[in-house]
């Protein structure tokens, strides 16, 4: 189903699904920018469409609706631990764009595909979702979601095409289709995917990543510049660490609860063991981490595709205005020096620098806190 | 609601065993299956978790747990009759199957030797499933030695060399690190011998090259990996190196895969 609808029947329809519906969209929050004067938009829960900001790049991505920055996982009493329950019971209509649908497709993986059983707190939440796609008119700065072919997706029940007082839109959703049906003014309307970014990334493209890759004196440079503090990850819609906290009341010791937290690899303490001991020294180190992780790991692990989805938040809120889609390209260029011409096509050479990196990883084991 | 992987449970401490000032042995009163080389996430209610290895199984659980920090601390405030809540058991085990019929060396350092006693201690009652064991444990000092009755009974069927770096007054064993002794094992068949090393990191590397230069293949070496580890159940990537997870994945590791983890 397909249609058109101005503005004010759409908030109408909007407030309707509010009777079942929690809705999330991209939303201003003034004076609460990265510099002053300017406004943060970021996720919150919204009642008509003139609250909802179409027309800019949100600086955090949508994760927190189903990962929560904090999230109680048990209640203690005396001994027992006792299972969070899920206060709120409405469904969620989530607006957000093909980059970020994607983005929660990667968080799907991690926490429900990923080890042996799913992770019971996202599923429940995940599993009240439903997205509402944001077709995008145009790239913004940073966004290489073409390169990460995370450009676009199938994957919604309801699309929609902003313009100044009306909004097209596509209704896949049986129970969506209710509140529309009667209401849609004929028009044809199919969504459209951004086909090119002014920011492009060449990913790696091998099997196997040569040793000399982790120790390549490219990561130094982010040694010096990056100052840790993580906020690539906080805004990335694909960073699904955590770390958990035991907190309990000052007045009774008996109760308190369990929380999980996000946590980032760039900060200090992300590897911190016993006896004082940690892994990923350098800041280098850490975005080499990160960068593999993005863009060689995990899909070297689920077979499917790069987690990175290119909607280049990361590059948007460093501090430091380093950008991961260079950090990608010099990787890239620096496999491509190491192995010859192009990576993928020289098998011989990629064979002899597999023995070349077992050579390095064995130094690597040995030294006690791993490398740099 | 489905099953939460994440809820801990109670059992009940059966007995706790003071190896050391600081490493206490706790039996537990678990019924489930266990494999060695696997590990619990020890939970205690408004402290938090830390992963600790089984550390025997024969006759019930026993883990051996060092007071190093937080949550270890406040395990050792526990008593026999208490309860102690865990999740597990996770990740992977030793391949005991893959032992039988080979000449089997032990090596570990410290409490390392805690994850490789249900090995042993599986062969000491069933000795004809190998050709042969040796068992080389080093402490740092007489008074960190763990387990002295189970070595004095693995001595009377083994070839057990249980070694301190450094030695005090009353100590008459042999001194050194575990390496030293590595020559004095018999590598004619070195082909046939399955090599399991657990210990810190530095030691891992320097003893899988006491091997490999006597003909011992990365892949006849086990090992075990330790990193930190807030869920242990595949999500919390706190685990992870390249694109393993240590909670999945490991944390028994044959070692011609561990060597190709870097950090
Ligand atoms: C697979 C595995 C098996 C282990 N087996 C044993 C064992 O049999 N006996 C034993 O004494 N110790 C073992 N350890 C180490 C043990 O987990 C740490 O000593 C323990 O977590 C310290 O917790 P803490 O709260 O007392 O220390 P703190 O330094 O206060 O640590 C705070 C938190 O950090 C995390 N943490 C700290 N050290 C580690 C670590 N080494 N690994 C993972 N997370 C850590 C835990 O979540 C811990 O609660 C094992 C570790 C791993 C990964
Ligand atoms: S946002 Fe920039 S400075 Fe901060 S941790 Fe990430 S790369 Fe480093
Ligand atoms: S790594 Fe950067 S560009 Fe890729 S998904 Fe995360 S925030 Fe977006
Ligand atoms: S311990 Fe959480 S992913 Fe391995």
């Amino acid at each position: 189903m397909h249609g058109k609808l101005t503005n004010v029947a759409f908030s109408k329809i909007l407030a309707e699904l509010q009777q079942k519906y929690l809705l999330y969209a991209p939303k201003r929050f003034n004076d609460q920018g990265r510099f002053s004067d300017t406004d943060l938009i970021r996720y919150g829960e919204i009642s008509s469409v003139e609250e909802i900001v179409w027309q800019e790049k949100s600086a955090f991505s949508p994760k927190e609706i189903v990962f929560p920055i904090t999230q109680t996982l048990f209640h203690f009493t005396c001994d027992e631990f006792r299972e969070s329950k899920l206060k709120e019971k409405k469904k969620v209509l989530v607006f957000l764009r093909p980059c970020d649908i994607n983005g929660l497709k990667r968080l799907d993986t991690i926490y429900l595909e990923n080890g042996v059983e799913p992770d019971l707190y996202y599923k429940r939440l995940r599993e009240r979702v439903k997205f509402v796609m944001i077709e995008c008119s145009e790239s913004f700065d940073n966004c290489f979601c073409v390169s990460m072919g995370a450009n676009t997706t199938d994957n919604y029940s309801l699309a929609v095409r902003f313009a100044s007082d009306n909004v097209l839109l596509e209704v896949k959703d049986k129970e969506l289709e209710n509140f529309f049906s009667a209401k849609l003014v004929n028009a044809e309307f199919k969504p459209e995917f951004v086909t090119e970014n002014r920011q492009q990334v060449r990913v790696p493209d091998v099997d196997e990543m040569p040793a000399e890759m982790y120790d390549h004196e490219m990561w130094d440079e982010y040694s010096s510049r990056c100052i840790a503090c993580g906020r690539c990850n906080t805004t990335c819609v694909t960073c699904s660490c955590f770390d958990t906290y035991d907190l309990f009341s000052d007045d009774n010791t008996n109760i308190g609860e369990r929380r999980r937290v996000w946590s980032c690899c760039h900060v200090d303490g992300f590897t911190d063991i016993a006896g004082g001991h940690s892994f990923r020294h350098s800041n280098g180190a850490r975005m080499r981490f990160k960068t593999f992780h993005k863009v060689y790991d995990f899909k070297r692990r689920f077979g499917k595709e790069q987690m990175c989805v290119g909607c280049g938040r990361c590059d948007d809120n460093c501090p430091e205005y380093i950008s991961f889609a260079n950090c990608i390209n010099k990787v890239t260029d620096n496999l491509q020096n190491l192995i010859g011409s192009h990576p993928k096509a020289d098998t011989a050479s990629n064979s002899a620098t597999t023995l070349l990196r077992k050579r390095s990883k064995e130094q690597n084991i040995l030294s006690e806190n791993g490398k740099n | 609601m489905c099953n939460n992987p994440l809820k801990p449970e109670p059992y009940k401490i059966t007995n706790i065993i003071r190896d050391t000032e600081f490493e206490w042995t706790f039996a537990i009163d678990f019924s489930g299956e266990i494999k060695a080389g696997q590990f619990f996430q020890v939970s205690l209610p408004r402290v938090g978790e830390m992963p600790i290895s089984v550390s025997n199984m024969r006759g019930g659980l026993e883990m051996t747990i060092r007071k190093t920090g937080k949550v270890s601390g406040y395990v050792f405030d526990l008593e026999a009759g208490d309860n102690i809540f865990l999740r597990g058991p996770y990740g992977t085990s030793f391949p005991i199957d893959d032992y039988k019929g080979k000449h089997l060396v032990i090596m570990a350092g410290g409490s390392g030797s805690a994850p490789v006693r249900p090995i042993i201690e599986h062969f000491y009652y069933n000795s004809d499933e190998i050709t042969s064991m040796d068992i080389i444990l080093g402490f740092r000092i007489p008074d960190l030695i763990l387990f002295k009755d189970d070595i004095k009974k693995w001595s009377k069927k083994f070839n057990t060399v249980l070694t301190v770096d450094n030695p005090d007054d009353s100590w008459t064993g042999k001194v050194g690190l575990g390496t030293k002794y590595v020559g004095d094992i018999d590598f004619s068949d070195a082909e046939n011998m399955a090599v399991v090393i657990v210990g810190p990191p530095v030691m891992i590397g320097f003893c899988v090259r006491e091997f490999t230069s006597r003909n011992v293949k990365n892949e006849q070496i086990t090992v075990s990996m330790e990193r930190r580890m807030a869920c242990g159940i595949g999500k919390c990537g706190r685990c992870k190196i390249n694109d393993k997870y240590i909670c999945q994945d490991g944390p028994i590791f044959r070692y011609d895969e561990a060597v190709n983890l870097i950090d």
